[in-house]
């Protein structure tokens, strides 16, 4: 171990937790917007749209199924644009939000069609309108499946952070690389690892208390 | 009131067209109590979906007094809804609110301010006596109170009518009939037009008036209760009031020894 250690370590954690907030935050925001769109144009839904449907249903499975490692680099130009560099944490934000999003999207989407179709019925028969009942009922009555997926997305993302380091976002991940295997600083690597290992734990405790909490006020005992 | 006229729905099934209302006429007079009652799958469910257009008829016209539902849109359609209660088998209660928030809810979508809101839930929670429970979620509700939470989400509006889907379904013989007694003062008190769907005959006994009864879609026969129970003429109305009957028979054999071991 050599005293340059924890310096390295610390300004990795930085850069991973700035990425992970940020994109989290934009791919929430984008992933919010897909899955409210799919869910309220689908078939039968409060705003029924199929063509609507179809193209932002395409658009995801088309981001979806490329790798992210392939999607970064497709995303160079548009981080370029964006924010003027395609290096370092900021710029691995703008693909990191973009190759989230369609998932949060389609997590959403899931969260949001599992509350029951009665309690749609209900809201309609005393004439609530479209927007009341994706904002008033679906999303809240999904409160704790959108949090519960809300933590699968950010820890993916963390993944994601990781693949970003490999090619110059900076980060844990660029350091386990950068150190840890082309300078075989091994006491990196491993640290890295821990640390890694532990910010998914912090965020899963985190996800699983808010849904906790959630659900304490609303199937409290008598 | 309530005018249906040629009334028709079908839906695509795997197996072909399945003709759920076919050319339904039915007139139901304001204040009463009015029972629909079939057997599963007869059409009585889409019949009540028709009347406010939870489910969208392929023809005929449904007119709620001087309104004519079926040929509203958009903003109308959803305020001619306010003025039409109604209640579910499974309650359909919002989980994520409680019993106050979620009576409220169907003021809040109408845009009613907060001093009104608290007022009018107030009483209404009253009226269903379930003052003492207004800051309770749905889960801490038995399933008669849960209905109540419901009943009282659907005269927060002050509607003209009713609207009541197997209502009772779900509730064990006490509760129904606790909700029964309620239903019926609560048509006595403010003189709304109550529409029970059910396959019950217990509530037919307790509470309606008048009868329609509902076969493969069509209206086949309607009168008083009591003509429905003494002079049954459809096929379906035997049916039912003779399932009452063989088991009456049944039990007073089986009381008299007569016939024991059936």
């Amino acid at each position: 171990m050599r005293d340059d250690l924890f310096e390295l370590l610390w300004e990795g954690l930085r850069e991973t937790l700035y990425m992970l907030v940020w994109s989290s935050f934009f791919a929430f925001l984008l992933g919010m917007l897909l899955g409210i769109t799919l869910v309220a144009t689908e078939k039968g839904g409060v705003l029924e749209n199929r063509p609507i449907h179809k193209i932002v249903s395409l658009a995801i499975n088309g981001v979806r199924s490329l790798p992210f490692i392939i999607l970064i680099v497709l995303l160079i130009p548009v981080a370029r644009w964006v924010i003027g560099t395609s290096l370092g944490p900021t710029a691995a934000v703008v693909s990191l939000s973009i190759g989230a999003a369609p998932f949060l999207g389609r997590i959403v989407e899931s969260a949001l069609k599992e509350v029951a179709s009665g309690k749609v019925e209900a809201a309609k028969s005393f004439g609530a309108s479209p927007l009341d009942i994706l904002f008033r009922v679906l999303i809240p009555e999904a409160l704790p499946a959108l949090v519960r997926s809300l933590t699968i997305a950010v820890i993916a993302i963390t993944e994601l952070t990781a693949v970003a380091g490999a090619i110059g976002a900076g980060g844990l991940g660029s350091l386990a690389i950068r150190f840890g295997y082309q300078r075989f600083r091994e006491d990196i690597l491993f640290a890295t690892v821990i640390v890694i290992i532990l910010l998914v734990q912090v965020l899963q405790w985190t996800g699983d208390s808010i849904v906790r909490s959630i659900n304490r006020r609303r199937y409290k005992p008598e | 009131m309530i005018a249906i006229s040629n009334l028709s729905k079908s839906y695509k099934t795997a197996s072909g067209v399945f003709k759920a209302l076919n050319k339904l006429d039915l007139t139901i007079e304001k204040g009463d109590i009015y029972g629909i009652i079939g057997f599963s799958g007869a059409g009585k469910s889409t019949l009540v979906r028709c009347m406010n257009r939870l489910e969208e008829p392929d023809e005929g016209t449904v007119a709620i007094g001087d309104t004519v539902i079926t040929e509203l849109e958009g903003k109308r359609l959803r305020e001619a809804r306010q003025k039409i209660g109604m209640i579910f088998q499974q309650f359909n209660l919002l989980d994520g609110k409680t019993a106050f928030q979620n009576v409220a809810f169907p003021l809040r979508v109408a845009g009613r301010d907060k001093t009104f809101i608290r007022k009018r839930v107030t009483e209404v929670l009253e009226m269903v006596q379930l003052s003492d429970k207004a800051g309770h979620y749905p889960s801490q509700l038995s399933g008669g109170q849960k209905q109540r939470v419901g009943i009282a989400r659907a005269l927060v509006n002050e509607p003209d009518v009713l609207l009541c889907d197997e209502a009772t379904s779900a509730l064990d013989p006490q509760t129904t009939y606790s909700i029964l007694e309620l239903l019926q003062s609560i048509n006595q008190q403010l003189g709304l037009t109550v529409v029970l769907i059910t396959h019950e005959l217990e509530v037919l006994q307790h509470i309606c008036n008048n009868v329609a009864v509902i076969e493969q879609g069509e209206i086949v026969e309607t009168g008083t209760v009591d003509q429905f129970f003494l002079n049954p003429q459809s096929d379906t109305a035997r049916r039912f009031v003779n399932i009452v009957e063989r088991y009456r028979q049944k039990r007073k054999l089986a009381v008299e020894g007569v016939g024991a071991g059936i």
